[in-house]
């Protein structure tokens, strides 16, 4: 789960990472009424999971009132790079002397959390680690361990710190390494991390993902999840238990198992068509949960034909079936969203495949096609999403 | 031979009584596997179906010794009782458990690292792993056996049903297996494609692997470098995602593009820059390893 920046921000003050004080809002009023508490001047600044910002406008210094209510009033809404504002972050500004760049990760390849430090900060890290590699201090700490007070000296001054700092940028590596450890992050990215004129060392910004895994045992963390910014059919899906990903393209895709769906949606494109989106009705999925992945899809809109792709292992290819049949009965057939207006093409293979074909055969659902091959069930389902597709157009 | 399960695994499993934990467990003995224990802490002295439930590793160990652990539980406990069963001097450790917080997995990898480097021998498959099935001699975990059978073809995968749907293929080709790897889909395996490729590099029944990978991470190219370096067996490769989006987990917890790193065609590109045949449907890679293997030696099926 990757969180927003002021949510990023509360769980650094959290755990003593020093952060200006500001408030969220969601509207103009407020803006201005969180500008008067924490003072101007402000930084009005777009909440949206994305980068960015500050180029796309979502970022705006307010000296008084009447540019507070201007700023906020046009980011408010705003749409950066497809994320629609519906949150801003009021903080009072702070007097930058300079940026550094700090971050803890978990590095997958190494299998260790790996710290990030630069005093080239306020730029796209990615870029300081490819054109200047000697300026981005690189050093895994073994998580048996820990981070210790001295290793966090080390990594502030050979990234060249200044020395006056030294001290206050090792205290903030310190509580960065906190947040990851304890908040159970996969990251944890201050960019910039500012020493102010008096010498404070501060961050400016927070970008934290957090492991969906772990928030068990993060119930204050569970509660973060920005319900306005989740997709609703993936907040639906969720609620179920079920693994939803909405894509752009107008194929809906049902099958079991995350490395085939993956597949399936790549062997859909290849055929020429276009994922509605990705769906993994899992392991030992039984009609009821069938029946309702598919009302899951067709929530879609832009759905225009459907592929089951299923290959039983410990899902049994005849309670797929079950599943696709409860599901035309009760959704209905023929209706704007009914299963019988969008045509279905099922390929069942594995575990109890004969059985789940014979009852699929029997039903005579009205639109839905069975195919032998994955690769004959997306050249299938793409031919029938495109004459959907004539069909609307004509 | 084969790799890590055989006729002379002798398995224990933590969460035999549970109603996953025990129809696996006994799908997996009648298969042949040897099944000597189970653990589940407050049901020592029970049993399933005549197997011995235990209270601990350490009880297991010493009234049945098991070389092999089948880890079942749910993902809470799951960190733990891995490294008991490591602790208690089991040396190969599998675990089903889907769902294991990223954090406890690291824990598990560098304690175990840790018990490597002081001279133990100890080895973790997966978690979020469908087990490990060598055909005719032994299934650990959920790979439905009916659909391979024995041959010279290793397979390691992060990804089940996607292994069944290319190992089926290759066996409908007339072509069976040694042994079949899932190392899982989480973001720190117990295992890495390395580790696997090495032992079948090693093993004399297997005369090519196949190596299904997706997006997320560099496991991939990390393989590239090693077949490139260590491998005199051929491999071919499947990766699975290109369409996938950025920042979007597709079902695995492991499986994600991060801004630019970890895509699918980064992957592709890695491994045939190192001489690897990877395929663009889970169909063509199959038919690659059937063609590098002399064609159908048996008529399909």
């Amino acid at each position: 789960m990757d969180l927003l920046e002021y949510q990023g921000k509360q769980l650094f003050a959290r755990h003593g990472l020093r952060v200006s004080q500001g408030r969220a809002v969601a509207n103009v009023e407020d803006a201005v009424t969180a500008a008067q508490e924490v003072g101007y001047p402000v930084v009005i600044k777009a909440q949206v999971l994305i980068g960015g910002r500050g180029k796309a406008g979502g970022v705006k210094l307010a000296a008084d009132e009447g540019e507070a209510r201007e700023h906020a009033g046009n980011i408010l809404g705003m749409d950066i790079h497809g994320h629609t504002v519906r949150k801003l972050w009021v903080e009072h500004a702070s007097d930058i002397a300079t940026e550094y760049y700090a971050s803890v990760l978990l590095d997958r390849s190494a299998k260790k959390p790996l710290i990030m430090f630069s005093v080239e900060g306020g730029v796209d890290i990615e870029e300081v680690a490819e054109r200047t590699p000697e300026k981005l201090v690189r050093r895994h700490v073994d998580p048996l361990e820990g981070l210790s007070r001295q290793e966090a000296v080390e990594i502030a001054s050979s990234g060249g710190a200044d020395a006056d700092v030294i001290d206050g940028v090792a205290d903030a590596l310190l509580a960065l390494y906190e947040v990851w450890l304890q908040e159970d992050a996969t990251l944890a990215e201050i960019n910039p991390l500012i020493v102010t004129p008096a010498r404070e060392v501060k961050a400016l910004d927070a970008k934290v993902s957090l492991d969906d895994n772990a928030l068990y045992r993060h119930p204050e963390s569970q509660a973060l999840s920005d319900s306005e910014n989740e997709d609703p059919i993936e907040r639906r899906a969720k609620e179920q238990g079920v693994q939803y990903v909405k894509l752009d393209g107008d194929i809906g895709i049902l099958g079991n198992g995350a490395g085939l769906v993956m597949s399936t949606l790549d062997v859909v494109a290849r055929a020429g068509g276009s994922p509605a989106n990705f769906l993994d009705a899992g392991g030992g999925s039984d009609a009821e949960k069938i029946k309702q992945a598919v009302e899951l899809i067709l929530e879609n809109d832009a759905v225009k034909a459907v592929l089951f792709n299923i290959f039983g292992g410990i899902t049994r290819c005849d309670e797929v079936a079950r599943g696709l049949i409860a599901a035309f009965a009760e959704i209905g057939v023929g209706g704007k969203s009914g299963a019988g207006g969008i045509p279905f093409v099922v390929r069942l293979d594995g575990t109890n495949d004969v059985e789940g074909r014979r009852l699929l055969a029997e039903a005579e659902l009205p639109n839905v096609y069975p195919a032998q091959t994955m690769n004959e069930a997306a050249e299938k389902v793409v031919a029938l999403a495109a004459g959907q597709r004539a069909g609307a157009a004509a | 031979m084969s790799v890590l399960v055989d006729e002379r695994t002798r398995l224990a499993v933590a969460g035999i009584t549970g109603r996953e934990g025990s129809f696996h467990t006994l799908n997996n003995r009648s298969y042949g596997t040897n099944v000597v224990g189970g653990v589940t802490p407050g049901k020592g002295g029970q049993d399933v179906e005549g197997i011995p439930v235990f209270d601990s590793w350490e009880q297991a160990m010493a009234a049945a010794q098991p070389n092999t652990a089948m880890i079942f539980v749910p993902p809470r406990f799951a960190a733990d009782s891995i490294l008991e069963a490591a602790a208690a001097g089991v040396e190969l450790v599998i675990a089903i458990t889907e769902g294991i917080p990223a954090h406890d997995e690291l824990r598990v990898y560098n304690s175990l690292l840790r018990e490597r480097a002081g001279g133990r021998s100890v080895r973790l498959i997966g978690p979020n792993c469908p087990g490990i099935l060598s055909p005719g001699k032994a299934n650990v975990g959920i790979i439905p056996a009916s659909f391979f059978k024995e041959g010279n073809v290793g397979v390691v995968s992060r990804s089940g049903t996607l292994t069944y749907q290319i190992g089926n293929e290759i066996a409908r080709a007339g072509f069976g297996c040694s042994t079949i790897v899932g190392i899982g889909g989480d973001p720190v395996p117990g295992s890495s494609f390395v580790d696997v490729l090495e032992l079948f590099e090693e093993d004399d029944q297997t005369e090519l692997v196949v190596l299904s990978g997706e997006i997320g991470g560099s496991a991939e190219e990390e393989a590239a470098e090693y077949i490139a370096g260590h491998m005199s067996k051929p491999v071919v490769a499947y990766i699975a995602g290109f369409t996938a989006p950025a920042g979007k987990q597709m079902g695995h917890a492991g499986a994600i593009v991060s801004g630019s790193t970890g895509t699918a065609a980064a992957k592709a590109q890695a491994l045939e820059a190192k001489g690897v045949r990877v395929g663009r449907t889970p169909t063509e890679t199959a038919e690659i390893a059937v063609e590098v293997l002399g064609g159908a030696s048996v008529p399909a099926s």
